[in-house]
């Protein structure tokens, strides 16, 4: 590990460290914290519990479900509005203040359009990460060098060609990071609804843990998750480097 | 009329002949077609499930002349305004200090990145639990959704400085104050400026959900109140609002934001 | 044998009128005529139109007036079998080998394995790529990148060569080695090569014959018959005739210059 590796680690020990210390001596209130030993065991309880790995595998199947549509959705829609230029600008404003909406506000539409199952939840998701996806397929594609665009003309290949073996491996690595974006926001989106109206998956346990007054629980379910969310994120990192290692950053 | 900076008519003509330069018109003729979308949503689905964008209009007209309405829009602004400044002033300041010491910066940056994705929404209850319901709940949860961009943007900003213009700092022996405000501020203020950008919306977004949860009061709440009863017509109305005002205020950012950019090297 | 392998008569390139800016007539009218196997450089000032010209010549641009004729076939907009160009910028796929970068156009042509493994060796070892084959462009310098575009290009067996200030990024000593390559690439392929530069001495170091243009709109003032022998490398520097010529493309070259510097400004 890097130098700054081994700070990062000493510097998240420490902070959990003083957190303990405070839980315990009483500087913070027990019924705002608990030390993160309690959590931790609260963790390995919500682990262990057949309800609760029901819970987090429901929920990981719907953020699959929002990252698979969102993929391809946003990076056919991002081709396509490549070649659409006059579409594309006329979009570009609505795009880059897409962000500023809150589009949990249809979830209640959704309901109606789908009924009350996993598909509101997956459409938020998808709402949410699509429009990262094409953002950044469109950067991608705009990246492309000019070079590149009149050596495929020089050497003559075919639309097809051009696409498979130019466009897609120079843009891949704006493709990978809408990738990673769809992957956070798909999260984002399925779990924020499960909190608000769903009898399932790891927001909906969290809420009932928080109206329950188990914190033990809550914050060892939340742990899970950004143990979760973390490990994702960090693979997801450690296999963009090794694919674009020998690009430097090209 | 070409601008005063347009030096060579001839890279100009070839950008220019490389894309065509879009009226504003076309943004308009598009939104048109999505309210025309949206009609055609209110016939399949009925005027229950989907308001039509006339209904949707007038009963906006209706609450916001309601006599109740000034009292929850003045607490969604003063607790949004309030994330806002706090967001955007603390976050500039610890990542421009993030920026400068690359150790630091280096240790911090992919702690940010986790924190950044993780749905923050599950931070909810321990905010609730660390600052009560309130005003105070709400601004928290503005200020931990909109600070991280701004600090990762700043950050990003005065590392990606290009090093000559520090080196020319040196060599025309500018003092440490001298460099940062001549020279480092206007470098990275486009980069920081597209940080606050989406440290503005997603502020935006985070004292909407706070309000949501954590408040009787606000536009939040309103809109949380008529999602519960089903009250669709007034979701679609504050719904309209949200998205109009979000609107303008990214598209006034953005048009700030290009024209900071204008005169950039595009080499 | 076409004594004529590429002409062009009365090309223009004329961009038309938009919003923010008038027509801007680029380039022309040019007349041209190379023979088969000659080394052609064109000089001019910035912004006179020798990049168009490139473009124009390959197919990568539709000439708005006049002919051009590469091997007896009409040349308007599309590229035709047997041109290769070099651009200006780095062209390397960053995502591929050296090798595979000079394998790529062969494979997608479909050209058999055993035959791409063999060009490829072959074009390599002459570029003195050869012992680089499994690096990736980003651990390369500038100069080898650019060795490695050409070596792109001549794997495909060019009958017409273009390269677009393929040197423009290197230092001078480089560039002095990378010309005698060049020369050295020229004899071996037979091809007929047109070089842009702003180097006059590098323009009269190579080339058989130098066209000066004229600021924008480019057309050619002046053309140069340098006379040297096939077999020539960067020696010849220190030979008088040498500085005949680049004085005599200098002198041609002043005033548009100047010209054109006014114009930029």
């Amino acid at each position: 590990m890097t130098r700054a590796g081994w700070i990062r680690l000493l510097l998240i020990v420490g902070a959990l460290a003083l957190l303990e210390a405070a839980c315990r001596y009483g500087l913070i209130s027990r019924h705002a914290v608990i030390p993160p030993t309690t959590m931790f065991q609260g963790a390995w309880q919500a682990v262990g519990s057949d309800e609760t790995r029901t819970d987090i595998w429901l929920t990981l199947e719907n953020v699959a479900l929002s990252l698979i549509l969102s993929l391809i959705v946003g990076t056919a829609a991002g081709l396509l509005l490549h070649k659409a230029t006059r579409l594309r600008r006329a979009l570009d404003p609505l795009l880059a203040s897409y962000y500023a909406v809150p589009t949990f506000v249809f979830y209640p539409l959704f309901i109606v359009l789908f009924g009350l199952n996993r598909w509101p939840l997956i459409a938020i998701g998808f709402l949410f990460a699509v429009v990262a996806v094409i953002i950044n397929t469109l950067d991608g594609l705009a990246r492309i060098p000019r070079a590149f665009v009149r050596t495929a003309a020089v050497m003559r290949l075919t639309r097809t060609q051009y696409a498979l073996h130019i466009i897609l491996p120079a843009a891949a690595p704006w493709l990978f990071t809408g990738a990673k974006f769809a992957v956070a926001y798909s999260f984002i989106g399925v779990i924020a609804g499960e909190f608000v109206v769903s009898g399932a998956g790891i927001g909906h346990a969290i809420a009932f843990a928080y109206n329950s007054f188990d914190n033990r629980m809550m914050y060892g379910l939340i742990m899970l998750l950004f143990m979760l969310v973390g490990s994702i994120n960090t693979l997801l990192s450690l296999w963009e480097r090794r694919l674009y290692a020998r690009r430097a950053g090209r | 009329m070409p601008a005063a900076q347009d030096a060579d008519p001839l890279v100009t003509a070839e950008r220019a002949e490389r894309r065509d330069i879009p009226p504003a018109l076309d943004t308009v003729m598009l939104i048109v077609g999505l309210v025309a979308l949206w009609q055609a949503g209110t016939l399949l689905l009925g005027h229950e499930a989907l308001p039509s964008p006339v209904a949707t209009v007038s009963k906006l007209l209706g609450i916001i002349s309601d006599e109740d309405f000034p009292r929850h829009a003045w607490e969604t602004a003063r607790a949004f305004l309030t994330a806002l400044l706090i967001s955007l002033i603390a976050g500039l300041a610890v990542g421009l200090a993030l920026g400068a010491h690359r150790v630091s910066g280096e240790v911090t940056e992919p702690i940010l990145g986790a924190l950044y994705s993780i749905p923050k929404i599950t931070l909810y209850p321990i905010i609730l639990l660390l600052f009560g319901l309130g005003i105070s709940a709400k601004i928290a949860f503005g200020v931990i959704h909109g600070i991280i961009p701004v600090i990762l943007f700043t950050m990003n900003a005065v590392r990606n400085i290009r090093l000559v213009y520090l080196r020319s700092a040196r060599a025309m022996r500018l003092t440490v104050a001298q460099t940062a405000f001549t020279i480092i501020v206007p470098a990275a203020l486009p980069e920081i400026v597209s940080g606050f950008r989406v440290g503005f919306a997603l502020t935006l977004l985070g004292t909407l959900i706070g309000e949501m949860f954590a408040s009787q009061h606000g536009i939040g709440y309103m809109l949380v109140k008529a999602m519960e009863t089903g009250d669709t017509g007034t979701v679609m109305s504050l719904a309209l609002l949200l998205v109009v005002l979000a609107t303008a205020a990214s598209a006034a950012l953005l048009a700030f934001d290009r024209h900071l950019r204008r005169h950039a090297l595009t080499s | 044998m076409q004594a004529e392998h590429l002409s062009l008569a009365g090309v223009t390139r004329i961009y038309p009128a938009n919003e923010g800016h008038a027509a801007v007539h680029a380039l022309g009218p040019i007349d041209l005529s190379l023979r088969q196997g000659e080394f052609f450089s064109v000089v001019g000032p910035s912004g006179c139109g020798k990049s168009t010209l490139l473009d124009v010549i390959a197919g990568l641009a539709r000439q708005s007036a006049g002919t051009i004729l590469f091997e007896g076939k009409p040349v308007a907009g599309e590229v035709p079998d047997g041109i290769g160009v070099v651009f200006q910028e780095d062209a390397s796929f960053p995502w591929l080998s050296v090798y595979d970068n000079a394998a790529f156009a062969l494979r997608r042509a479909g050209v058999p394995d055993a035959e791409v493994r063999e060009r490829v060796r072959h074009t390599l070892a002459f570029t003195g790529l050869m012992s680089f084959a499994q690096a990736y462009p980003a651990q390369l310098s500038g100069g080898m990148r650019q060795r490695l575009c050409i070596a792109r290009t001549l794997v495909m067996r060019p009958r017409l060569l273009l390269l677009d200030e393929p040197f423009g990024a290197l230092d001078q000593q480089t560039r002095l080695l990378m010309g005698d390559e060049l020369l050295k690439l020229w004899r071996e392929t037979a091809a007929t090569v047109l070089l842009i530069t702003h180097s006059l001495d590098e323009a009269a170091l190579l080339s058989d014959r130098i066209g000066v243009m004229s600021a924008r709109p480019g057309v050619f003032i002046d053309l140069v018959e340098t006379g040297w022998a096939r077999e020539r490398d960067s020696r010849l520097a220190s030979e008088a005739a040498f500085g005949a010529v680049t004085a005599r493309l200098w002198a041609a070259l002043r005033d548009q210059s100047i010209k054109a510097l006014a114009m930029a400004s």
